[in-house]
């Protein structure tokens, strides 16, 4: 941060809590950033003259004689097409060894798109994997995240489906990020030979927890650089939310705001809307997509941080492990993409919404017949063949690691109705029936 | 003079002023914060401390900032121009905003002020008005939108002039009035309001006696609400909550929709913008962008104009129901209005209720639903306001404060199931779970009896216990195994599976079936209880699950087909031979 001219020195501290201090001061503005002890602060709470800092890298070691410096100015981006190719922590210092960016300074964490000048997202992003392509197809513009255990393989599947997508730049904000992943999400953009399309902002876990809270404004004021003055297609991948509120939450802690559910603060929802929505069709070409994770614990997606998230993004994406091919698979029936029927039998082939809707109901028949087996009955000759068809559905298309185009992955569903079932056993439309049924 | 006051204390959108005169509750101010003023709301006074939630984000706000009161609520505009407008909570018109982003402090006029509307007079000198009496009366759209005695006037006036007939802009004085006093007053095209009071102005409240038509089936067959109803839609998210919302209205046989988009998604407001002007409102055949208003806060612009935006909704509502005329109004969602309540209700550190909710949530979402109901007018005139709002209950636990506080105040509750959305039967509209209270209305037993077919209700029942039977059925199936119970338990689970597949289940996304008016519901009830109420013998289950699939399959072949067609009649043909 710059040094100001102007600025206003305190050495006198009133109270400190493990993410916030106090302090009198006068003319301090709300939001605000300062140094305290020499680390960053930013301003939370005003109350007479005095005034609540949260400290993003924490209190430790921090006196009550500290030397508090206002900076005047809330958190900045400098903003330029010098970002591309780059890795920054929270604050948007490089981290990768090169220089400081020159560009224009902008405030993060800016106001919201009206509402009237947005477009409706109608561009697909294909991404070969057909748990999400046929049955929860990507628009641009969309929010969504994957909700998936700890134990899943999120961040491949988030890298996967980021560097197959078609876009001009892939921002990553990473917070709580192990090292290794880091190193993964590194290696593989390198790999790929992405690296001049990349923006990466990153907090790992050897970093304060409080530092988070920058980090996804910071990759979308980036977005909206790339996305609103340069009419591009951004794609934002935010790992981990999760993560992320959790330091929300100790922040409202320390401030002595009262919880609500699950001891996160009452404002979470708020909060996690002014991220999300920050995903956008505009008038011109530039969108800016989110791609998110939220890990969950042992798949609650009732705790109060999935079930806020889900009211926000425009579905989920549910990764579970399935029993019966080993693989992991998009789950089809938590999972939802709200923006599927701008595509769907529009960008892709007419039968596309029927076929996902009737795959999906002969997936539920085979779970029915699923507990009829657990529970010690016979069989009928219908449910052994649900059964049947559920493996081959959930193997040759849910499965994370398949890569198909829509339209096989639609003839790949006919001729696995076709295997298994009569044309009535599906309910689908005569006239696609007459059209696609595969003898 | 103005009460003025400073910037003492501010956590997020919380501010709290020193002030050196009067304040009153709700009144409005402005902050002025280095030139850009911006608008609040004072919602605790204190001493001489009133704290008040900001409708703007608060950064760079410093302590000692300039505050000025304006000695008067939360007012909207009312008058023409208000339909096919888009607005934010605060009634701001958000088409006219040039830049991409919402500055803060911009606010921008509701009503056209240039546009000429033309007038015709309704009221002479010498009449006898009050208040919400009908003055003129302008084309807006294909509606007539009536210029009225303003809300606010009090006591008995007497028309001395009204402008005769002619093309005329909203702040043309239309009329002058004398009131008891003997004194004369302008009366222009347009009114103020406060939101937060309920605009009365009507000779009574009656029960509802007739129901409104959505083209939904399990809405309108099993679970019907009144015009001038109330009713709220309950569900976790991804069951398709906001779907059968937008297929309300765009099919809901009202003259005028507000959607107040209160905290949801920015691009499910952006549906109804790209869509609405395109579609043909089924009732009149005109453009449904004509009949609707939307007020749009959406969950990234600030919380408290989120609170301001489901009142700015209901006043419009009342603003068109006192001309007479049948209003909509869809709040999506109602939970998100309560959180804000929370959040505020939090900073100012007040005690708690249950999930942290203010204490007074269930009387203020009461006193919110009690705006809604059919009126007769001072002139003998209905009109009506019938409201549906969604709840987002977290975690999709109905027993959660919002849902629980709304289930008191709305008579129509129709509640959304993970289950049968996770098994893609949409609208996931549980069958059991959900009631519609004006079903034991004799009114409106009486009015369905007249305009459907006599003895619709018991029909209704009669299909209601047929999906109940079939639960019975399929959990005693579940327990003792297929071949554990006697046939008649695979019937009547087959039976109320045909109601499940033939009436409740509906898909929004085809253009036959997404819209079914009464008469094809009364048609394909009567088809549906006619074939459950003949008796089945089948050899084994097996082949009644295949008898009773082909059946479901044909009948779906039906909703997809135009009412009445040759297709139509055609499956319905194979239907009979199946069912001989």
């Amino acid at each position: 941060m710059a040094t100001k001219a102007y600025q206003r020195v305190y050495t006198q501290l009133e109270a400190i809590t493990k993410a916030t201090v106090s302090l009198r001061a006068k003319g301090v503005s709300n939001d605000e950033l300062a140094v305290v002890a020499g680390k960053l602060a930013q301003v939370v709470r005003v109350k007479g003259d005095v005034v609540t800092l949260q400290i993003f890298s924490g209190t430790e070691g921090v006196p009550t004689n500290a030397e508090v410096t206002f900076l005047g100015e809330p958190p900045t981006l400098k903003v330029s097409d010098q970002l591309a190719g780059r890795f920054f922590d929270a604050y948007g210092h490089p981290i990768d060894g090169g220089p400081e960016i020159e560009g224009e300074e902008r405030q993060i964490g800016g106001p919201s798109v009206n509402p009237y000048k947005r477009r409706q997202p109608s561009q697909l992003i294909p991404t070969g994997i057909a748990g999400i392509d046929l049955n929860n197809t990507l628009v641009s513009g969309q929010k969504i995240p994957f909700f998936a255990d700890p134990d899943q393989p999120y961040n491949q599947v988030m890298a996967d489906v980021a560097l197959r997508a078609d876009v001009d730049k892939i921002i990553l904000g990473g917070m709580g990020l192990s090292n290794d992943d880091y190193l993964f999400f590194r290696h593989s953009f390198e790999a790929a030979g992405a690296l001049d399309k990349i923006i990466c902002f990153i907090n790992t876990t050897e970093n304060p927890p409080v530092e988070r809270l920058l980090v996804p404004d910071m990759a979308l004021t980036a977005a909206e650089y790339f996305a609103v003055d340069k009419n591009e297609k951004v794609l934002v991948l935010l790992t981990d939310m999760t993560l992320y509120a959790d330091a929300l939450s100790i922040v409202s802690n320390r401030m002595d705001q009262i919880p609500s559910k699950d001891s996160m603060p009452g404002s979470l929802y708020s909060d996690l809307a002014k991220i999300y929505e920050k995903a956008v069709q505009l008038p011109t070409e530039g969108s800016i997509t989110i791609i998110a994770v939220t890990t969950l614990n042992d798949g609650d997606i009732t705790h109060a941080i999935p079930d806020n998230t889900g009211y926000i993004t425009e579905g989920q994406l549910f990764l579970r492990a399935d029993s019966d091919t080993g693989k992991v698979i998009i789950d089809p029936f938590r999972s939802l993409s709200r923006l599927k029927q701008l595509v769907q039998n529009k960008k892709t082939r007419e039968d596309h919404s029927q076929v996902m809707n009737a795959s999906v109901r002969l997936y539920a028949d085979a779970q029915n017949a699923k507990t009829k087996l657990e529970n010690g009955f016979d069989l009928s000759d219908y449910d052994l063949r649900c059964l049947s068809y559920a493996k081959d559905y959930a193997r040759e298309l849910l499965a994370i690691d398949v890569n198909i185009t829509i339209t096989e992955m639609l003839d790949t569903a006919w001729k696995l109705f076709a295997k298994y079932f009569s044309p009535a056993e599906t309910g689908i439309k005569q006239a696609l029936i007459d059209k696609y049924w595969k003898n | 003079m103005k009460t003025t006051g400073i910037v003492t204390g501010i956590v997020s959108n919380l501010v709290t002023v020193l002030v050196d005169g009067p304040v009153a509750e709700n009144e409005i101010c402005y902050i002025d914060l280095g030139g850009v003023k911006m608008m609040a709301e004072v919602i605790k006074v204190n001493g001489k401390n009133a704290s008040v939630q900001v409708f703007e984000s608060t950064r760079g706000l410093k302590g000692g900032d300039k505050v000025e009161f304006e000695g008067r609520m939360l007012e909207i505009t009312l008058g023409p121009g208000l339909l096919s407008s888009v607005y934010d909570g605060l009634q701001n018109d958000l088409t006219t905003m040039q830049d991409v982003f919402l500055q803060r402090g911009e606010y921008t006029d509701p009503l056209d002020r240039e546009k000429l509307w033309d007038f015709t007079p309704i009221a002479k000198p010498g009449d006898k008005v009050v208040a919400a009496d009908w003055l003129g009366e302008v084309k807006e759209g294909w509606l007539p939108h009536k210029i009225m005695v303003p809300f606010a006037f009090k006591g008995d006036y007497t028309v001395k002039s009204v402008k005769p007939e002619g093309s005329y802009n909203v702040d043309t004085v239309i009329a002058v009035l004398t009131n008891a006093e003997g004194e004369d007053v302008n009366v222009t095209m347009t009114q103020k309001w406060p939101v937060k009071v309920a605009i009365k102005g009507y000779r009574e409240k009656p029960r509802p006696d007739r129901i409104m038509e959505t083209g939904v089936r399990v809405i309108d067959t099993l679970n019907p609400i009144a015009e001038g109803g109330t009713g709220f839609i309950p569900g976790p998210f991804g069951c398709g909550k906001t779907v059968l919302q937008h297929a309300i209205a765009k099919q809901g046989d009202a003259d005028v929709i507000v959607m107040a988009a209160c905290g949801e998604r920015a691009n499910e407001v952006v549906e109804i913008f790209t869509e609405f002007p395109e579609l043909i409102d089924p009732h009149t055949g005109r453009h449904l962008m004509e009949r609707t208003t939307i007020i749009c806060n959406t969950s990234n612009m600030p919380v408290a104009a989120r609170e301001a935006s489901v009142y700015t909704a209901m006043t419009i509502c009342e603003y068109y129901r006192a001309m007479g005329l049948k209003c909509l109004l869809l709040a999506d969602s109602t939970s998100r209005w309560a959180q804000a309540l929370r959040e505020m209700s939090n900073r100012m550190e007040e005690l708690p209720g249950a999930d942290a909710f203010p204490v007074d949530l269930s009387s203020i979402i009461s006193n919110f639903y009690s705006r809604a109901g059919m009126v007769i007018l001072n002139n003998g005139e209905r009109g009506a306001v019938t409201f549906i709002g969604t709840v987002s209950p977290a975690g999709g636990n109905l027993k959660e404060p919002v849902t629980e506080s709304t289930k008191k105040a709305a008579r129509c509750f129709y509640a959304l199931e993970q289950n049968r959305a996770d098994q893609k039967r949409y609208p996931a509209v549980s069958p059991l779970d959900s009631y519609s209270k004006y079903l034991e209305y004799p009114e409106i037993a009486e009015y369905l009896d007249r305009t459907v077919e006599p003895g619709w209700v018991e029909k209704v029942r009669t299909a209601k216990n047929l999906i109940r039977r079939g639960k019975e059925a399929s959990e005693q199936i579940n327990i003792l195994g297929d071949d554990g119970v006697p046939m008649s338990y695979h019937v009547n689970f087959w039976k109320s599976e045909l109601v499940d597949f033939v009436i409740l289940q509906q898909d929004a996304f085809d253009a036959i079936d997404a819209l079914c008016p009464i008469e094809r519901q009364r048609y394909m009830l009567d088809l549906v209880l006619g074939i459950c109420s003949k008796d089945y013998e089948f050899e084994d289950f097996e082949k009644c699950r295949a008898f009773f699939k082909e059946l479901i399959n044909t009948l779906r072949q039906m909703n997809y087909s135009e009412f009445q067609s040759e297709t139509f009649a055609a499956y319905r043909e194979t239907v009979d031979k199946m069912i001989a």
